[in-house]
């Protein structure tokens, strides 16, 4: 129905959707350690070895787990499942709150304490009126 | 068929067209930048700063959208060979990579005050970013080979392996972790994302929409210009 030369174009683009499609979704799969921005508490419980990289964890803060020291905060990160114990010191952002997400950068000292050096807030994809939350949780 | 569209034909309608986008595109950015910053309610969290996400997201999704039609336009031009494919899809580009630079910057500004960093090498943003590349990249090819049958070849290989991106950072979210939220909005299940706070949202992205085609019809009469002068009497 069409000509070779059309159908030619055709397989060339064809082609090179496929190879890059491919060799993409290796370099994506055997790259995948870097491309997670953080580790939950359960894939750090089974992590072989602890060592001594910079390393970001991210999960729930524990209901009533935050505790302010001198200079000091600690919170502990779970997932439901495992828990990770939080130190750090420096400044907090806004959405940092029990109950809510977060990712801390810094260091693990062992499989459940972790010595943060940066606090980031992760929100969820929920967005309301103040009224209407209220009206939710009175339900 | 579209081998044969007239230049002179397309340029009558295309020509008085931008006039009534331009209207209706004033009228519906009033309406919608009232709703998102004035009548639309503040977030049980984020308090204020979630009015940001009424330029963020339709932002994000135009330039998703674009390049999805750059690319679809740009392999049935190249294997057909229909040159009015080509002058559709130059012409889209342009607010298709300002609208991915807005996405990225309203995306910075947005993180700072809730997640606490401008910036965050996280799966969804660098995806992001890489789709901006592919945008510039695009522009430039077609700086250096101006509207011959070599542009057309090479811009339809880089819009092939850009499309592979547009997957990767609709799905980033949910086969990473990543600091960025999962998606509010929804086709087939019910939106994470209240009613008063949608409406403002679609209205932004019709706004926006009608932008991208106001810019791209004074591109396209632009194009479509350079060809009459050419003295070439069909596309």
């Amino acid at each position: 129905m069409y000509g070779r030369k059309v159908k030619l174009r055709f397989f060339f683009v064809f082609f090179i959707l496929i190879i890059l499609s491919l060799s993409i979704f290796l370099i994506l799969k055997s790259l995948e350690e870097n491309v997670v921005y953080f580790k939950s508490p359960t894939e750090i419980k089974i992590l072989s070895e602890v060592n001594k990289n910079k390393i970001r964890i991210g999960g729930m803060v524990k209901e009533n787990s935050i505790l302010i020291e001198e200079k000091k905060l600690r919170f502990i990160v779970t997932d439901f499942k495992n828990e990770i114990n939080v130190v750090y010191s420096g400044v907090i952002p806004n959405l940092f709150a029990e109950g809510k997400g977060v990712v801390a950068e810094g260091f693990l000292k062992d499989r459940s304490f972790f010595s943060a050096t940066k606090i980031l807030a992760k929100h969820d994809e929920n967005y309301m009126p103040p009224e209407v939350k209220k009206a939710l949780e009175e339900k | 068929m579209f081998k044969y569209f007239e230049p002179n034909k397309i340029f009558s309608i295309t020509s008085k067209a931008p006039k009534y986008v331009l209207f209706l595109f004033i009228i519906i950015l009033t309406v919608g930048l009232i709703e998102a910053l004035i009548l639309s309610p503040e977030d049980y969290k984020q308090s204020h700063s979630v009015r940001i996400m009424y330029v963020h997201v339709p932002a994000a999704w135009i330039c998703l959208g674009i390049f999805s039609m750059i690319t679809f336009l740009s392999v049935i031009g190249y294997v057909f060979k229909i040159r009015n494919f080509f002058l559709i899809s130059k012409s889209l580009a342009p607010s298709g990579f300002v609208f991915s630079v807005i996405a990225l910057v309203t995306g910075s500004i947005w993180g700072k005050p809730t997640w606490g960093t401008w910036w965050a090498w996280d799966a969804r943003i660098t995806s992001m970013l890489i789709l901006s590349l592919f945008y510039f990249i695009y522009l430039i090819a077609w700086r250096i080979y101006d509207n011959d049958d070599k542009a057309f070849k090479i811009t339809t290989i880089i819009t092939v392996a850009g499309i592979i991106n547009v997957p990767i950072i609709k799905y980033s979210v949910d086969w990473w972790n990543t600091l960025h939220q999962q998606a509010s909005i929804n086709i087939l299940s019910k939106s994470s994302i209240h009613v008063s706070m949608l409406y403002p949202l679609l209205i932004m992205t019709a706004a926006f929409t009608l932008f991208s085609l106001l810019i791209f019809l004074m591109k396209y009469n632009t194009e479509l210009i350079k060809i009459k002068n050419k003295g070439l009497d069909r596309l």
